[in-house]
């Protein structure tokens, strides 16, 4: 399987936030044909700028020069958008395809509620990571804050250093490696022995986020399924 | 939503900056704060003295009242700081108890605090903040939900000399602990949330805590949600509850610590392309001091 992570190709058309209003940005990446040549971006001064390069539908290529506020890359469908710094609350929330690259730290809830594509953050990333995901995979290559995956419901958490309290909790049907440790388990959350399936999976996100950490070495976790399954003994709360 | 912007000087070198520093940081900060703004910044301490920062109605004669009080004054819109040798302290604070109209904001050896309504922009400018300068500074933009929107609700908040603290959040059982403060002889100016916070971290701080005990302690006693940036004369410090709702991003260098409620804050900031950013950690206590 190949790396996600290759470098951008074409020349850029260039965008720089110092001069150019964010909203006539976004409104000209939203515009982008599926088959457009403009197939390359690159986004200059940031400034920790409120959701640069959201909603865009096109097959792009978007490199972001600098750090990032909040709901940098939001609601992407299909495009690989690089940001080179650091990303503010809610990087790549309810992502649909494409790719998200963080080179720096992620801030709260990144991949919150994200259906589909794949998010991965170089750093750390801070609490709520993969808020109630819905099948985004998501690599972090650092460690994650507090009450990470919580409602997690489908897809791929995969955290190559530490997890924080409360881990998983109320989980449905994601997955979570975590290399190193958890700080503890959120309600609902265990660990599951590791299948051949499940290592598969998390060797092929290891090889896409260019991690070269051995998938033997991390712990799979998921749920009890005792939450959210209906319960005859629980008739009577109803 | 609220802002916070702070400021903690290392390098002596950028104190003549400290104002226009600080009041950048907070015009940035409007949109999450545009209610009210205040601050604190701590300024040249005159030996054997200390500073009352009074706040009165517009076009109050304060040059007047300190000619009468043979004190020395400065003027800051409808705030004025007055010199107050140790000596005189009790005499014009008996004086000045007189005046009604009249309200000690802050007092201490170095520090001013300055708040008002309105715009942060326009709020820094009519204490002319740009031009002040110091070797820390903390602001806040309010954007109201616990009590009114007034001066008095607005931040910092100080309750006792040369402390300050401004809050992002809410505290949930500020009543309670607002009457275990008032039998330890605490007093309150007003019904806000912050003012308890700040009146819990005086109370240990009277008590002899230092200011990262003090702050240990307030994880235990006060409930809800807050990240707090606090100042003493020499010391600055962070704090976020255990949850961690509401934001926070710090950058340190060789020359300041900087705390913003984002980046955007700290953008201008002199050499932060190299600085270290962080997001502080839940229940972590963070704090700095340099030598008086």
């Amino acid at each position: 399987m190949k790396t996600a992570l290759k470098p951008v190709a074409a020349e850029p058309v260039l965008f720089d936030l110092a001069s150019a209003a964010l909203r006539e940005l976004n409104s000209t990446l939203q515009a982008l044909p599926a088959n457009t040549n403009e197939t390359a971006w690159g986004i200059k001064n940031p400034r920790g700028g409120h959701a640069i390069a959201v909603g865009i539908t096109a097959p792009i290529e978007v490199s972001i020069e600098g750090h990032v506020g909040y709901y940098c890359a939001g609601m992407n469908d299909g495009a690989r958008i690089t940001i080179t710094g650091n990303a503010g609350p809610g990087v790549a929330e309810n992502m649909m395809s494409g790719l998200v690259h963080v080179l720096g730290d992620a801030s709260q809830a990144a991949g919150a509620t994200a259906h589909g594509g794949l998010l991965v953050i170089e750093g750390n990333a801070s609490a709520r990571c993969g808020i109630s995901m819905k099948g985004i995979d998501i690599v972090v290559k650092g460690s994650v804050g507090h009450m990470s995956a919580f409602m997690a419901q489908s897809g791929n958490l995969v955290i190559c250093g530490d997890a924080g309290e409360a881990l998983g909790d109320s989980l449905y049907e994601a997955k979570i490696f975590v290399q190193g440790t958890a700080a503890s388990l959120g309600a609902d959350c265990e660990e599951k022995p590791m299948t051949e399936e499940a290592q598969a999976i998390l060797a092929g996100l290891l090889k896409q986020a260019g991690s070269d950490a051995p998938p033997e070495n991390f712990k799979l976790y998921g749920s009890a399924r005792t939450l959210y399954q209906f319960h005859v003994d629980n008739a009577g709360a109803y | 939503m609220c802002g916070i912007a702070g400021l903690f000087l290392k390098n002596r070198a950028l104190e003549p900056e400290l104002g226009a520093l600080t009041a950048a940081m907070l015009t940035v900060l409007t949109d999450r704060g545009p209610d009210s703004a205040g601050f604190a910044i701590y300024g040249t301490a005159t030996s054997g003295a200390q500073k009352l920062t009074l706040r009165g109605p517009q076009n109050f004669d304060f040059e007047a009242l300190a000619a009468a009080m043979d004190v020395t004054c400065t003027i800051h819109d409808d705030h004025a700081v007055f010199i107050v040798p140790d000596n005189r302290e009790t005499e014009i604070r008996a004086k000045l108890a007189a005046h009604k109209e009249l309200a000690i904001v802050a007092y201490g050896r170095s520090m001013e605090l300055y708040k008002g309504v309105g715009l942060p922009e326009a709020v820094s400018a009519r204490f002319g903040l740009a031009k002040m300068s110091g070797s820390h500074a903390i602001g806040h933009t309010r954007m109201a939900t616990e009590s009114a929107v007034t001066t008095q609700g607005a931040h910092p908040f100080s309750t006792g000399p040369d402390q300050c603290l401004v809050h992002n959040g809410s505290l949930s059982n500020h009543n309670d602990v607002r009457r275990k403060l008032i039998r330890e002889h605490i007093s309150f100016e007003t019904q806000n949330d912050t003012e308890v916070a700040a009146g819990f971290l005086s109370w240990k701080l009277r008590e002899g805590a230092r200011l990262n005990e003090a702050l240990t302690s307030a994880l235990d006693s006060l409930d809800g949600f807050y990240t707090f940036v606090v100042g003493t004369e020499t010391g600055f410090g962070v704090l976020r509850d255990p949850v961690a709702c509401k934001p926070a991003v710090m950058a340190e260098t060789d020359d300041y610590v900087a705390f913003g409620s984002e980046y955007r804050a700290l953008v201008d900031l002199p050499g932060i392309s190299k600085a270290h950013l962080f997001e502080p950690e839940p229940a972590k206590v963070y704090f700095w001091e340099r030598a008086a």
